[in-house]
């Protein structure tokens, strides 16, 4: 595509003549040659994400310094990565996001014989279906979108998204401040497939979230649990992490899978193309892969962790923190609940559709 | 003569020294201008009549439709929305900071720095920190509540954060200091002369301060309301922490068409058209204030 290499140029350009004029001098990029170890990482990744501990350990291991970027949106990630220029080395991505930023051609092959720990992954992660041959990406954690509830404050068991909709939960609930999940969670409520194209099907959505509207308090997707945890709300649609840490301070709080189906994901670590240091970053990537850095993740940041090897770490070190592991529907979901699950996918054209339907859903009266 | 004219030539010198002195100081600054606010500017003015590709890519085909899909009654309405929630800011911070700039204007000399120092303080903290410090205030069972139903005034849950109202709160919070001092500008420079003078000549108090006190104001207040409602336009983040993010304003709009929609060109043009009419509406606004202050 000529029109994007041109916009490229034109963006690489700008940024000579910023670095120009900051420095005086056409020198600095950063830069190091291929021959000489890298001695600096750029992460950018989802905040609340990462254990420091990690990265400390990194750094005392290899004397390679870290830095480390937070978004909250893979969007985020994605507009920073489309202006270019961006300087990271390792970024974290979601199913959908990979299979966007592979058709932009956006992600360097990763060379497998410098990740010898990637056997430490559980088979079922190794050929994912945004990356069928791992060609691009190195498992993170993984997850599903479910239902947090206050057993305190709802009484009456509930089993599926549909339940929402009950008058007598009016403004009881915080739901995720991300269309795709939302609108493809109301969508699944119908019985319609939760990444449809059909404007018709987007349409009787849009009809039908209206009458959910009283019910909503807040949406907040960087972290729904605390609504839940202040007591503004009874029940909630949350990231599966958020239930556990939820749980870990309220054990009143519960979190179920809906019967029409919860929302799944998958976090990977990516390298960008063109990243300045990808020797740093493949050395990060083999360190992350080890049963010991998993282990860490596992316990600062409970959301589910492909690594085996790493639970098996914690079964031996930690066994009350394995236990809760294994025993929480939110970091150890039942196979049911895997079974029904639904991954948000790319919509392509129908993204800007998609986007119009939420305008409406929150900007209408 | 001759001295005259020598004194008037090394004047001159001076003169356009100091014009050297001053192109060069102010170089950096005009770089930075062209750099930082012109290209981007014209960046977002070009990206505007560009095409969304697939993946959300910029595709550079000509395509001035963006402009005609802002002709949509939907986007009317939530410019709308915006303009409401900005111009009821603007109208509470006038009606707040007025009698504070006033006091703080006329109080001992010695005392201004000091009030004014308490009118900055809060900026000394990061603005979203406060924002969350106003949630813990405002919660069902916050701080609020608890000095509420200490004092015995109150039962219930507080019902305030996620509202409309608790938008308009830290709205009105985070843009005083902006009306506060441009207010104070103007009103410290009125006489007391001329305060007594109107009195001796028998005004009454209103009659002092709709004639005399708010004509001298009016440039404090033509700048007080620039300054709160340009940036008040543009606001999103109070309304998406302080009202749970249930509505969207012009900011929600232009961010997601960024983020979540990936149509940049899209974007691009809905942020050209909002910041053309908050320059139409600034420029009709202040023409009205000037021209209202010469005719009286």
């Amino acid at each position: 595509m000529p029109a994007r290499s041109s916009r490229r140029t034109m963006l690489r350009f700008s940024t000579l003549a910023m670095v120009g004029l900051l420095s005086g001098c056409g020198s600095g990029s950063g830069q190091t040659s291929p021959s000489e170890p890298s001695k600096e990482l750029n992460l950018y990744a989802w905040s609340e994400y990462i254990p420091k501990e990690m990265l400390t350990h990194f750094t005392q291991q290899t004397g390679i310094k870290v830095n480390y970027d937070t978004f909250s949106s893979n969007e985020e990630l994605l507009a920073k990565l489309q202006a270019g220029a961006t300087g990271y080395d390792l970024v974290i991505v979601s199913d959908y996001t990979v299979a966007i930023l592979r058709g932009q051609d956006q992600l360097e092959p990763l060379d497998k014989a410098q990740l010898p720990n990637l056997i430490n992954i559980d088979d079922a992660f190794k050929h994912p279906p945004y990356d069928p041959s791992s060609q691009f990406t190195v498992p993170y954690q993984w997850g599903t979108v479910g239902l947090a509830i206050n057993t305190d404050k709802i009484k009456q068991p509930i089993t599926r998204w549909a339940d929402l909709w009950n008058p007598a939960f009016k403004e009881k609930i915080v739901l995720l401040d991300d269309e795709f999940e939302v609108l493809g969670m109301v969508l699944q409520t119908l019985g319609l497939d939760k990444n449809t194209k059909d404007p018709k099907q987007l349409e009787a959505a849009k009809v039908k979230f209206a009458s959910l509207r009283p019910n909503i308090k807040l949406f907040d997707s960087d972290s729904p649990k605390t609504a839940l945890l202040a007591g503004e709300v009874a029940m909630g649609m949350v990231w599966n992490g958020e239930a556990a840490l939820a749980y870990r301070e309220n054990p009143k709080i519960i979190y179920i899978c809906p019967q029409e189906g919860c929302g799944i994901w998958h976090d990977s670590w990516a390298i960008p193309k063109g990243a300045p240091h990808q020797d740093a970053a493949l050395a990060f990537l083999n360190y992350s892969l080890t049963p010991e850095a998993g282990m860490l993740i596992t316990r600062e940041f409970p959301y589910s962790n492909p690594n085996k090897a790493a639970l098996n770490l914690l079964k031996i070190k930690d066994p009350k923190a394995y236990k809760v592991y294994m025993d929480s529907p939110s970091t150890n979901p039942p196979p049911a609940f895997i079974k029904a699950a639904k991954p948000v996918d790319e919509k392509g054209d129908a993204t800007p559709q998609w986007d119009r339907v939420w305008t409406e859903i929150k900007g209408g009266s | 003569m001759k001295s005259f004219d020598s004194v008037r030539r090394s004047a001159m010198k001076l003169l356009t020294g100091k014009r050297v002195v001053g192109n060069v100081l102010v170089a950096p600054a005009i770089a930075y201008l062209i750099r930082f606010l012109a290209l981007p500017l014209l960046a977002v003015f070009a990206m505007s009549f560009l095409s969304r590709g697939s993946y959300g890519n910029v595709l550079f085909k000509f395509n001035p439709l963006n402009y005609v899909r802002l002709f949509d009654p939907l986007y009317a309405q939530i410019l709308g929305f915006s303009l409401a929630i900005a111009g009821a800011t603007t109208v509470l911070t006038l009606v707040a900071g007025y009698p504070l700039a006033y006091v703080i204007a006329r109080s001992a000399p010695k005392w201004r720095p000091v009030l004014l120092f308490g009118v900055l303080l809060p900026f000394w903290t990061n603005f979203m920190i406060r924002i969350y410090a106003w949630m813990m205030i405002l919660r069902s069972d916050g701080l609020l509540h608890a000095f509420l139903s200490g004092l015995g005034l109150l039962r219930d849950p507080l019902d305030i954060l996620y509202t409309p109202g608790a938008v308009l709160i830290g709205m009105v919070y985070e843009y005083l200091p902006f009306m506060i001092l441009p207010l104070y500008t103007s009103l410290e420079k009125i006489e007391e002369a001329q305060l007594a003078a109107a009195a001796d000549l028998g005004a009454k108090p209103a009659q002092v301060f709709w004639r005399i006190v708010w004509p001298l104001s009016l440039p404090g207040v033509t700048a007080g309301v620039t300054l709160v409602f340009v940036p008040a336009m543009g606001m999103f983040v109070v309304s998406d922490l302080m009202g749970g993010a249930k509505s969207l304003l012009v900011g929600n709009l232009i961010r997601n068409q960024f983020l979540s929609a990936r149509d940049w060109p899209f974007g691009a043009a809905a942020a050209v058209v909002l910041l053309a009419l908050t320059l139409i509406l600034v420029f009709v606004y202040t023409r009205q204030t000037r021209g209202a202050a010469l005719s009286r």
